[in-house]
């Protein structure tokens, strides 16, 4: 701080916990919803925790859904896990290679690769998801990981951002490495890999949390309930047409579905905002 | 321990003796009953599968009514589709355009080595989804109907002894209940279908030219020129000022009005049954639509909603006697007034009626006959046998639209309605286009 | 994230580079092939259909030429949408950035606890969009919903399922939330990136804190704002569609109806892949020429 004012620094507490109050009410709201029972979250939510929490968890862990009409949780989210890494991991191999080809080589149809690659930032996601899903059929991927993984990793988000990290990393380590007749994988594995791990952290956790949340592209592929996720299980919880949903099961649901998300995101905070800062700049 | 074991043992014998090389043939069966609707439909699968050794139906649960047609559709252009799909009412048309995509469930009967009589079903269930000619398209599985649900607590509060049955009673009941204190008299919820598709049938007039679209694609929507139906919805909208009436939002989402005692009553498909049964903490009971007097001195009967089976193309033919075995397990009369006992759909037979009848389903639920009385009231007439219009999914989200311009005050009844009926032409005239 | 492209007349490489005759192909490879499988050859059929009038199961297909998109701007519908998404847009990005800026530039003058604050505003982002218009749906009902019983007994009746301005409010705070958490970190970044050397002379010439943040942080995180804004707009125009569609479903009336709820809403509950091809053509089109203005002033005026 640069000078004292007592009435400010209450003022700038003030704001923050109501700001943060606001943001996580929501999130709170549902952790509520998930210590009741059902009556009582239909008529009306109460706004502090009631005593069914321990009931509302063990249903779901133990006997898992099967009246609320989804497969065993621990598989949902076991799915939603591979999927998800195998979405980060995939995105991240790729266009580390493909960024490090296009900033640091100069070859034939070089610019044609970049725009090939560039112009699927060009198209929402939800228009071509049926185009996509006949391809995905004709390929015999329904129904497995790759079919519900590997379509998602054709996007150029992170190769658009390393390739802006890439060009701000200084030519004189190029130049060394040249030096010492370093070839172009070994600069690329013991320099710039390192030199981007910020960057692959906060991409980590933006990819992790993107692929968790898809929601419509599992829906379409997947007719084995086997490889259902846990988004796909919650709203098919909710989707109870002429029914009451089960409110108080779903929120125990979404609390956990959250979990994995939290877990990531607060795991590598730190990594993840230097990441990001240095990613945009 | 060591008898079930050794019974366990002798039975996995027997089951790999019986069918040592051929697989069971599957039947893929893809639906859009979340919850506990869709436990049902596994359980009942499950029912047929133990009752034959050749098939294995395999139900799929595929998102909401949306989202299960689009995925059947997309799985269709790649060749990946399943034998049966569920598809809501609205849908009907655009399934049945769908010549070489799907195949009338009366062919698949008639083709399949089995006895079937589609007379069993109810007239104002069958008529929905047959051909002009009195072929059935698709198999009525979940069948609905709206009805007016009311409050008992709060009426007799108010004083009022009969529950409305015409909309003057309506707005009688609603000065008695604003009179004792209590504001909003009524809701109801799938505008569109509750307030227009039912109101016009619930009088004998037409929702649009060539039968309501059955007689074909060159068909015109005429609700707007219903003078009575323009009054009452303009007077319902008035209402609104003194909060007689409040508008809850679209499909079911105005449930809440009802069951915390906002409103008193509240008009949409008697499916509701069992999530009020679970809500509600007062005296609740349904009732048959009012009947609005300047139009029609007595009701004609009511459509319903809800969704049907269709079966797709492109299977070995073999498949579909399976298909076929399934249809006749599920409109077996037990298997149905399981059904509808368990859900609150309308039982679609006769005999499924009938068995719950005799089971005292009736006297021990009172008032979940109301919508088959409302369905079976008359015999349906061209106004009220059902609809048949393509693009209806947008045409409801039209009429959805533009009764909410109504309901904000932005429009008048008969200015939103005929601009519904405009904009909904032009998306007939566009089905029409690329279906001719 | 950013659907940010750098749209570049010269596609930069570095000054040094490596030579290699295979090496750069065999690393483009993987990610050429699958974007080529998985998204080129889709996304052609996609914009093929554009200029076709197809049933729904693709039995019947006409070649139509421009009617789809003749149509579309005859349809006086498609242009209220886009002013619906105008307005949507500024309002998120303004709402979303504001609120962010402030929370940031209070956490960053509270230095210690500033970690604590951001663990706690960092939450919403994990949240999956189906999830969250389940949430909203929760606080929002006007007869159950919190939020809702809150306003009235301020004295407002909240029903954003007749007044197109509430459910207007509602949309912009749903994709809002997750928002701010996002522009909330670069903020505090950015503003912790500033030397602190630069504020306390300023402190010592006798500025206050507001004319410290007005004539020194603001104008040092100009890049992040505007970089944001960017982002945010794009946000706002193309990934929000969940949002509508578990709050409002474009209504009442074509209140919230914004572009890309329409051309979902077309193509999978109406399946006509025509006109919904032809709306994605439009914001194709949308996305280019907010990418031209992204880099005509980030690539131009930011030196990075």
């Amino acid at each position: 701080m640069v000078e004292r004012r007592p009435l400010l620094l209450f003022i700038q507490h003030a704001v923050l916990i109501f700001g943060a109050a606001v943001f996580v009410f929501p999130i709170y709201l549902a952790f509520i919803a998930s210590t009741h029972t059902a009556r009582e979250v239909n008529s009306g939510l109460p706004l502090l925790p009631g005593g069914q929490m321990f009931d509302n968890y063990a249903t779901v862990l133990g006997e898992g859904l099967s009246t609320a009409g989804a497969p065993p949780i621990g598989l949902m989210l076991m799915n939603s896990t591979i999927m998800a890494l195998a979405i980060t991991l995939g995105k991240l191999v790729i266009s580390l290679l493909s960024s490090f080809a296009i900033v640091y080589f100069k070859f034939p149809f070089r610019v044609l690769a970049f725009w090939t690659i560039f112009i699927t930032l060009m198209l929402p996601v939800e228009v071509r998801i049926l185009p996509t899903y006949e391809v995905v059929a004709q390929l015999g991927m329904l129904n497995s990981y790759a079919g519900l993984s590997v379509p998602l990793i054709a996007s150029a988000t992170a190769t658009f951002l390393f390739r802006q990290f890439f060009m701000t990393v200084p030519d004189e380590l190029t130049e060394a490495a040249r030096i010492d007749g370093a070839g172009p994988m070994k600069f690329f594995r013991d320099i710039l890999v390192p030199l981007s791990r910020t960057n692959i952290a906060a991409l980590f956790v933006i990819l992790f949390i993107y692929g968790w949340n898809q929601y419509l592209w599992p829906l379409l592929v997947t007719t084995d309930e086997s490889y259902y996720t846990i988004v796909m299980g919650i709203q098919r919880m909710v989707n109870a047409g002429e029914e009451t949903p089960q409110w108080h099961l779903i929120m125990t649901t979404a609390i956990l579905a959250l979990v994995p998300p939290v877990v990531v995101i607060l795991g590598m905070q730190r990594l993840f905002v230097r990441g990001l800062v240095e990613v945009e700049k | 321990m060591t008898l079930t074991r050794s019974a366990t043992a002798v039975a996995a014998l027997m089951a790999l003796g019986a069918s040592p090389v051929a697989a069971e043939t599957e039947i893929q069966f893809w639906h859009a009953m979340g919850g506990a609707l869709g436990e049902k439909i596994e359980e009942i699968a499950a029912g047929f599968n133990e009752t034959q050794d050749e098939f294995t139906v395999v139900p799929t649960y595929k998102g909401n009514y949306t989202e299960n047609m689009t995925a059947s559709i997309a799985a269709f252009r790649a060749g990946e589709q399943p034998h049966i799909v569920q598809v809501f009412e609205v849908g009907t048309a655009t399934m049945m355009a769908a010549e070489g995509a799907i195949k009338p469930v009366q062919q698949v009967m008639d083709n399949a080595d089995i006895t079937w009589d589609a007379d069993a079903y109810l007239p104002a269930v069958k008529s929905y989804y047959t051909t002009t000619d009195g072929a059935l398209l698709s198999l009525p599985f979940n069948s609905s109907t709206p009805v007016l649900w009311y409050n008992r607590d709060l009426l007799d509060e108010a004083g009022i002894k009969d529950v409305p049955q015409t909309w003057n009673e309506m707005f009688a009941a609603a000065d008695k209940l604003q009179a004792s204190g209590h504001e909003c008299a009524f809701s109801f919820g799938w505008q569109s279908w509750v307030m227009l598709e039912n109101y016009l049938a619930w009088h004998d007039q037409p929702i649009g030219t060539k039968q309501n679209g059955f007689a074909g694609l060159d068909t015109e929507l005429v609700f707007d020129e219903s003078e009575d139906l323009t009054t009452l919805l303009q007077r319902i909208a008035d209402s609104q000022e003194a909060g007689t009436f409040r508008y809850g939002g679209r499909r079911g989402d105005s449930l809440p009005l009802f069951t915390s005692g906002e409103c008193a009553m509240w008009m949409n498909s008697s499916a509701y049954y069992a999530g009020i049964s679970d809500q509600a903490e007062f005296e609740f009971g349904q009732a048959m639509l009012p009947v609005n007097t300047d139009a029609a001195e007595t009701a004609q009967n009511s459509i319903i909603g809800g969704a049907t089976l269709w079966v797709l193309e492109g299977h070995p033919e073999s498949e579909y006697q399976g298909v076929a075995e399934f249809f006749n397990y599920l409109s077996s009369p037990e298997v149905q007034a399981d059904w509808h006992q368990f859900s609150g759909y309308v039982p679609i037979t006769t005999a499924a009626y009938e068995l719950s009848n005799s089971q005292g389903f009736y006297e021990e639920n009172p008032g979940t006959d109301t919508a088959i009385q409302q369905l079976s009231l008359n015999a349906p007439t061209e106004n009220s046998r059902g609809l048949r219009f393509g693009n209806f999914v947008q045409i409801r989200d039209i009429i959805n639209e533009e009764l909410e311009d109504l309901w904000a005050g932005n429009k008048t009844a008969a200015e939103a309605l005929s601009d519904a009926a405009e904009r909904g032409n032009a998306l007939l005239r566009e089905f029409e286009g690329s279906n001719s | 994230m950013a659907r940010l492209v750098a749209l570049e007349v010269h596609v930069l490489t570095k000054k040094v580079t490596f030579s290699h005759r295979w090496l750069p192909y065999l690393l483009v490879a993987p990610q050429i092939a699958i974007t080529l499988v998985f998204f080129i050859w889709p996304a052609s059929q996609a914009l093929y259909q554009s200029v076709l009038r197809q049933d729904a199961f693709g039995l019947k297909t006409e070649y139509v030429g421009l009617a789809n998109f003749a149509k579309l701007f005859n349809d006086p519908l498609y242009l209220q949408s886009f002013y619906t998404t105008i307005t949507f847009s500024a309002l998120v990005a303004g709402v979303s950035m504001a609120v962010a800026l402030v929370l940031a530039v209070m956490a960053d003058r509270v230095v210690r606890q500033a970690t604590t604050y951001r663990t706690l505003l960092i939450w919403p982002y994990a949240v999956a969009p189906a999830v969250a218009g389940v949430l909203w749906w929760f606080l929002f009902n006007p007869t159950i919903g919190i939020a809702a019983y809150a306003l009235d007994a301020l004295g407002y009746d909240w029903n954003h399922y007749v007044d197109g301005g509430d459910a207007m409010t509602l949309i912009v705070v749903a994709a809002s939330w997750r928002q701010v958490s996002y522009n909330f970190l670069f903020f505090l970044a950015g503003l912790q990136a500033i030397p602190k050397s630069l504020t306390e002379a300023a402190a010592i010439d006798g500025a206050g804190p507001l004319k410290r943040f007005v004539t020194i942080q603001l104008p040092l995180l100009s890049p992040t704002v505007f970089f944001l804004l960017v982002v945010n707009v794009v946000y706002a125009f193309f990934e929000t569609f969940g949002v509508v569609h578990a709050t409002t479903d474009g209504g009442p009336g074509q209140a919230t109806t914004i572009l890309v709820y329409k051309v979902w809403r077309d193509a999978f509950q109406g399946l006509n892949l025509g006109s919904s091809a032809a709306q994605s053509v439009v914001l194709m089109a949308i996305v280019i020429a907010l990418t031209a203005i992204q880099f005509r002033f980030i690539e131009r005026k930011v030196e990075y």
